[in-house]
């Protein structure tokens, strides 16, 4: 618009009438309020998964989180009644927080997963439905279970415009998608998490961090018993492997149905034409070569491959959380194998103890090596049969 | 009735009351108080917990509450605190309330109102204070709780023991302070990244501790029993094992993990072809 490189303070409606030109979302902006507000309601309803509304302002690429509220978990009540009350619930509390000066604009919404399972129909609808009334919203996955092992397993996603405009128009086929090029990867964007707080929060906890030398997040991390996780990891991927196998014989279905059909056409069509041509010898008019009230030629509906392509983003993250914590887990393995012939010990704090191996020269060495073959698994994507003697000599 | 506007504070002993502060309540506060009205001094709000049967207090959670504030009135938006608990019953029916919270430094005259007010939600309310001007270079965060000092059935002041306050500071660590003291992180640190911090800070601690027991075997300093102590302790919590018996030990788990990465991989450069074939087969 005219004004777009005018002088930095405008008039509001000069700034809604230069809001045409889209930037697009590029960060994520959170307050630490938020995280920390998130991670408590997640952790604390932790079997049950649960949602919250996020509240924040929309400033060109940067979108910023600075507040949240948690949404009552559903009972077994009636349908409509919650909708209800889930919505008078969320009018309250928003006009609550505007009167102690807190964003009153809705952002989108966080919830928590399992063992990141959240690829799924129903987060694309919510996704639509928020999306018809806030034109860039994000939602804020947080996996509590993974923030066991010492990582901070907060992520924001949106849905790419490309695929929101097909799900609109519901078209699924194959050939749809081949033209708009558009693969299972290109259903959610990760747009990258800045976290943020205020010079306040910043001087309070700076002068409140405790001069331990280990924290608890160092402890989650060097937690040895990391098997049930990786045995998580792997039987829900074992699941969604025999989901994907499911969606690959409806195809199969369909494709044998489709090529039955059309040669049942051919055989009609052969036979309609022989049937012509000896009219036309008797000197009958011919009938028509085409039919619509026959079965034959109606066409077979093709399957959505919605779910297909759900399934398949949900098997790659899968596969991911495995290699991240895979190159964790060989790390700590080979942290401790230095530790065998020269074990120590130092005291953290009063009542845990931290067991560490010394060494560690050798220690990082060996950490570093299986840390780059993880990465340049990650990368170059081309499976290489391992050779763990290798990395052991260090 | 009678409410006695002055304040005795006096330094007490401990009174058998531990407050345990979630970093959240924290969070909020400071949040609350960067927000507040324009020429408001400070802001006060309800906390949100439990208190267990052995006298513990678990602030947990917190709102604000708008206020105003003239030289001996006090005007709490009762309406506004009721709907918000309401609300937060809802999301956590075990949160109830426990006190209150005000920015500032220490205890001030029109505080007994307020804490006569909380007293009617809850027995014996607990008060927090959040000095967020920085008053003394640091942030004195205390907590009071309040009896009341009567002459017959004459009210005459409230006075406010301090009582103990533990920050509960684990759930900041889990997230980790470089995340929440930094005024702005780029990048939250990803599964190596954070372990490659986790394993220096180890290097650093175990270099103290070599350095230590060094000084020691050569007379530099004195001994420590308490601390001869804990290292004997950690050194007798790891087993003994064999380095044979470690080398199978370890290359076998180092074998399992490989495998499971090269499952991983393999099945995502399964999935790439699928996804190839699948659209190719469209061509029909």
């Amino acid at each position: 618009m005219a004004d777009s490189s005018g002088p930095p303070v405008r008039s509001f409606a000069q700034a809604a009438a230069t809001e045409e030109t889209v930037v697009p979302l590029r960060v994520v902006q959170i307050d630490g309020l938020v995280v920390l507000k998130i991670v408590k309601h997640c952790k604390e309803c932790m079997p049950s998964l649960v949602t919250g509304q996020l509240l924040g302002l929309d400033i060109g690429s940067i979108l910023e989180v600075t507040n949240c509220f948690p949404f009552p978990s559903r009972g077994g009540e009636e349908e409509d009644e919650v909708e209800a009350d889930g919505a008078n619930y969320q009018l309250e509390m928003m006009r609550c927080l505007r009167e102690v000066n807190v964003d009153n604009n809705t952002v989108g919404w966080y919830q928590s997963t399992y063992m990141g399972s959240y690829q799924t129909v129903e987060l694309i609808e919510t996704f639509l439905n928020y999306q018809e009334n806030i034109k860039r919203c994000v939602c804020i996955i947080y996996d509590p279970l993974r923030s066991q092992q010492g990582i901070v397993a907060l992520k924001a996603l949106r849905l790419s415009d490309s695929f929101m405009e097909l799900y609109r128009t519901e078209n699924f086929k194959g050939e749809k998608l081949r033209e708009k090029n558009m693969s299972w990867t290109d259903i959610f964007e990760e747009i990258p998490v800045k976290i943020s707080n205020s010079s306040l929060v910043s001087a309070v906890m700076t002068e409140l961090e405790t001069d331990a030398p280990a924290t608890q997040c160092d402890f989650d991390r060097l937690v040895l018993s990391t098997n049930p996780f990786m045995e998580k990891n792997l039987e829900f991927l074992i699941e969604c492997m025999d989901d994907l196998g499911m969606e690959q014989q409806k195809f199969q279905y369909y494709y044998r149905n489709l090529s039955r059909q059309q040669g049942q056409q051919q055989a009609w069509l052969q036979k309609r034409r022989a049937e012509n041509m000896a009219r036309r010898a008797a000197g009958e008019e011919p009938l028509p070569e085409e039919d619509p009230n026959n079965p034959l030629f109606k066409p077979i509906p093709e399957p959505s491959r919605l779910d297909s392509y759900l399934i398949t983003n949900q098997v790659n993250n899968y596969c991911n959380q495995i290699n991240g914590f895979a190159g964790q887990t060989s790390a700590e393995i080979s942290r401790d194998i230095s530790s065998h012939d020269t074990v120590f010990s130092c005291t953290a704090g009063p009542g845990c103890t931290l067991v560490v191996g010394l060494q560690c020269k050798a220690g990082y060495k060996v950490r570093v090596s299986l840390q780059r073959g993880a990465m340049w698994f990650m990368v170059v994507n081309i499976p290489v049969p391992p050779r763990p003697g290798v990395h052991h000599d260090g | 009735m009678a409410s006695g506007n002055t304040v005795l504070h006096l330094a007490s002993g401990p009174t058998g009351l531990v407050g345990k502060l979630h970093p959240t309540v924290l969070f909020n506060i400071c949040d609350s108080y960067i927000r507040r009205n324009d020429q408001q001094e400070r802001v006060i709000g309800t906390l949100l917990g439990s208190i267990s049967a052995d006298g513990t207090v678990d602030i947990r959670n917190s709102y604000a509450v708008p206020h105003n504030e003239s030289l001996d009135q006090v005007a709490v938006d009762i309406d506004y605190h009721r709907t918000m608990f309401d609300l937060h019953q809802r999301v956590s029916p075990k949160e109830v309330i426990i006190g209150w919270y005000s920015t500032g430094a220490g205890v001030s005259g029109s505080d007994a109102l307020i804490q006569d007010f909380y007293g009617r939600e809850v027995t014996n309310p607990v008060h927090l204070t959040v000095d967020t001007s920085f008053s003394d270079d640091r942030p004195s965060i205390k907590a009071y709780v309040s009896t009341n000092l009567t002459l017959g059935d004459r009210q005459l002041a409230a006075q406010f023991h301090e009582i103990q306050l533990d920050l509960r500071m684990i759930e900041a660590e889990r997230i980790g302070f470089d995340v929440l003291k930094k005024t702005m992180v780029d990048k939250l640190p990803n599964d190596i990244e954070g372990l490659e911090g986790t394993i220096s800070r180890l290097h650093g601690m175990i270099d103290t501790v070599y350095r230590y027991v060094d000084d020691v075997v050569e007379g530099r300093i004195p001994p420590d029993n308490t601390i001869g102590r804990y290292l004997a302790d950690t050194m007798a919590a790891v087993p003994k094992i064999a380095p044979d018996a470690f080398d199978k030990l370890f290359h076998e788990s180092v074998q399992d993990v490989l495998l499971v990465i090269y499952l991983a991989n393999l099945t995502r450069t399964q999935l790439t072809l699928a996804e190839k074939l699948n659209t190719a087969a469209q061509i029909v």
